[in-house]
């Protein structure tokens, strides 16, 4: 016989084998799901959930499909959180310091509780990157949010009503599209391509009977 | 540290092996070697794991044993379940599927200035291509050109694609860099703007761009965010369950499933593009799969029954480096990047057994070798499985190149007490990609006028093996192709008039007459995991 544990799904009682995930404890149980089931390995962040241990004071943060279950935890799922997503064109904003006051002004009124860290089910430093962002520090927002998958808990959490992973999302962007250098080899080749350099090369190898280009394939140089 | 004493007891052996072993350069394998390995090894080869269809198009050809079952299944509704004359939705361009693929074509058929709605079993984003993690390939360096990119490609799929999908796929890569840069995907680059680039097992340039571990990822939320900027209608949480004809054969249209409620609700459209993903959680020949939730081969299903032919649909890639152990995360992908920066595969001696970087069909083939005939595998409770020895990157390239660049995977092994930077990871083949799909011509069409697809839902592209970092690449490449192609269709397409969904009932026919009627609901939509009582 396995080891079982006691967990409570919505507050209902259900004894699971230990080593499950909350998720597949909940398949376990018998949930048929179709909401807070994603990508089942940790990047797409839709399996927020929120948890407490029998008997004791503190919150805690997951993703349901990365986190094993423990003796009386209290769970509920945070299928979706309603986040502000502002609208914006790419191509006509800016990453000055003003564009987040525009659209995110509200990150201006954090209050520097920290529970958007202490939430993250990705470990983050959230409530630096809000820092940077409120600094038009877009290139370390970017960086310090990297891992976010956008699954909203830190806003559940947020006195503020701050939407922390859309801000993310714009500095990310901003970072992407005109912080972070041009890169020279890439316009290069688009621009051959373009002008048709490689076209008959290609028509070329098109053409090859399957024996002669089975011979290109493998004696063909592989970079060190 | 691993729970289990004896992982690190022989993980110790992989520690004192690492230094010869880091310096090794294993050789490569002959052409007739891969051959024969491949024949003895790769799940593609176990005949009786697959059926040969009896009915539609593409009758007399075998397929997996669980698709032959949904693709002769039994459709969720009867034409009498929905008013055709009364569409709840109306558009130009009707995308099925909000995955990499579905949301490029979106923004494309936006460009272009028709109307599109993606509508989506789950979320917009909720896809295979969130969980790419190594990269997408782009031959855009001075040493590397289009021209090597498809020999890489074509040779790496045996010689098996369609060339002119391989063409559409090397050519417009640079631009498919370029336009992803360009809504502000951060590419991993130098100082000067070099795109950091590695190997993908099969490239003979170093041409996969990445960020971090998370490329795919950061791929999907920037393509996400561009649609909702754009306000482009995501219905989600609905999925197609059939495609609906015209009077003259041409799609015009699909019924819709919301997921909670099972209300039915008919979209009209000029054009279709079914870009929903693969079949990983079909489970072949009962391996884990490192694929998303909805990965249940639906596109496959619902192009089948209006006539669109398959194409390679027999093969299907097993990633050579799924997670072996822990068992939460059996299955679950590590990215071949950790092969790229210099990890290899060491097996219960300590051996390096192979060279880390041959095409992934070789590699699944060489593990399942390593742990079946030579019994040089390292027993887990669901298994064997050999070491990918994680530590060898930072005793090759220095501290602190795990954290900076496979994060991902420092993090989903540091939940389980496993720190890859200090102990070697167990890994085993899962399924991973569906190298065939929907027969489709260079411009995105099926063999249904009006009905396209991409993704990887589409075959041909990669013939019989898809190399790393090509996946991202024809998601982004074919996706936005078939945006454009559809747009550009549905400007010369009058709204259909008669719409008929006649070909559910010819289809039960002909199931009925082939004696094989079957109650299977098809297509799937979700998995079934719940363990009932």
């Amino acid at each position: 016989m396995e080891n079982m544990v006691n967990v409570y799904l919505f507050g209902k009682k259900y004894v699971v084998p230990e080593g499950l995930t909350i998720m597949t404890a909940m398949e376990y149980a018998g949930y048929d799901l179709v909401r807070g089931c994603g990508c089942r390995n940790g990047f797409c962040g839709a399996c927020a959930t929120i948890y407490r241990i029998h008997g004791k004071q503190e919150i805690h943060a997951c993703l349901a499909c990365q986190t094993e279950v423990q003796e009386g935890m209290y769970v509920a799922t945070l299928p979706f959180f309603p986040l502000v997503k502002q609208i914006y064109n790419i191509e006509e904003i800016k990453p000055t310091e003003q564009i987040m006051m525009q659209l995110y002004p509200e990150i201006y009124a954090c209050i520097g509780c920290n529970a958007c860290t202490k939430a993250c089910t990705q470990e983050l430093n959230v409530m630096q990157y809000i820092a940077y962002a409120q600094r038009g520090e877009y290139e370390k927002c970017a960086e310090e949010s990297f891992d976010c998958v956008m699954c909203g808990v830190c806003s559940s959490r947020c006195p503020a009503g701050i939407s922390h992973p859309q801000v993310a999302m714009l500095a990310r962007r901003l970072n992407g599209k005109y912080l972070a250098p041009d890169c020279g080899h890439l316009e290069d080749r688009v621009k051959e391509i373009k002008d048709g350099t490689f076209e008959e090369l290609i028509e070329n190898l098109m053409q090859k009977p399957i024996d002669e280009i089975k011979e290109l394939y493998n004696t063909r140089e592989i970079e060190k | 540290m691993y729970k289990i004493e004896k992982f690190n007891e022989l993980a110790k052996i992989v520690a004192e092996k690492r230094a010869a072993n880091a310096d090794l350069e294993p050789r490569r394998m002959t052409a007739e070697e891969k051959d024969n390995l491949l024949a003895t090894f790769h799940p593609d080869y176990k005949q009786e794991e697959f059926t040969v269809l009896s009915a539609g198009v593409n009758k007399g050809d075998k397929v997996p044993t669980q698709l032959a079952e949904l693709l002769q299944g039994k459709s969720r509704i009867s034409a009498a379940d929905v008013d055709l004359t009364a569409p709840d939705y109306d558009t130009d361009v009707l995308i099925i599927g909000g995955g990499g693929a579905g949301a490029s074509a979106a923004i494309e058929a936006d460009e272009a200035g028709v109307k599109a709605i993606i509508v989506t079993k789950l979320r917009i984003g909720d896809a295979n291509t969130m969980m790419a993690e190594g990269g997408i390939q782009a031959a855009d360096k001075p040493n590397d050109s289009p021209a090597i990119h498809y020999i890489d490609a074509f040779g790496g799929g045996h010689f098996a694609a369609k060339p002119e999908l391989v063409k559409n796929l090397v050519t417009k890569a640079p631009e498919a860099i370029q336009w992803l840069n360009k809504l502000g995907v951060e590419f991993d680059k130098e100082a000067d703007g070099t795109m950091v680039t590695t190997h993908g097992g099969g490239t003979s340039r170093k041409r996969m761009h990445a960020a971090k571990d998370y490329t795919g990822a950061e791929i999907m939320r920037t393509l996400r965010d561009e649609v909702l900027n754009r306000g482009i209608p995501v219905i989600d949480f609905t999925a197609a369950v059939e495609i609906i004809l015209d009077e003259n054969g041409k799609a015009s249209g699909a019924v819709l499933m919301n997921m909670e409620t099972k209300e039915l609700l008919v979209a009209r459209a000029k054009t279709v593009i079914i870009a929903t993903g693969g079949a990983g959680r079909l489970h072949y020949q009962g391996f884990p799969t490192s694929n998303h939730y909805g990965a249940t081969a639906d596109g496959l299903i619902l192009g089948y029954r209006v006539g669109a032919r398959l194409l390679y649909a027999d093969t299907l890639q097993y990633h050579p480096t799924g997670t072996g152990y822990p068992e939460q995360i059996f299955g679950a992908l590590v990215t071949e990047k950790v092969r790229s920066l210099g990890a290899k595969l060491v097996n219960i001696d300590g051996e390096v057994f192979m060279h880390p970087l041959e095409t992934r069909d070789v590699t699944a083939a060489s593990i399942i070798r390593e742990c079946t005939e030579r019994d040089k595998g390292i027993e887990t409770s669901l298994g064997n499985a050999v070491w990918l020895d994680t530590p060898m990157i930072e005793y090759k390239h220095g501290e602190g190149t795990i954290e900076k660049r496979i994060p991902a995977m420092m993090r989903m092994f540091g939940k389980y007490g496993i720190d890859i930077r200090k102990e070697p990871i167990l890994v085993y083949p899962t399924l991973h990609y569906q190298n065939g799909g929907l027969n489709i011509s260079a411009d995105c069409s099926t063999d249904v006028e009006n009905l396209y697809a991409a993704g990887e839902v589409a075959g041909g592209i990669h013939g019989r093996n898809r190399l790393m970092g090509n996946s991202l690449l024809d998601v982004i490449v074919f996706g936005r192709d078939a945006g454009m192609n559809a747009a550009a269709k549905a400007k010369e397409t009058a709204v259909p008039e008669k719409l008929t969904l006649e070909h559910i009932e010819k289809f039960n026919s002909e199931l009925a007459n082939a004696g094989i009627a079957s109650e299977t609901a098809s297509p799937m939509l979700l998995p079934k995991y719940a363990r009932k009582a």
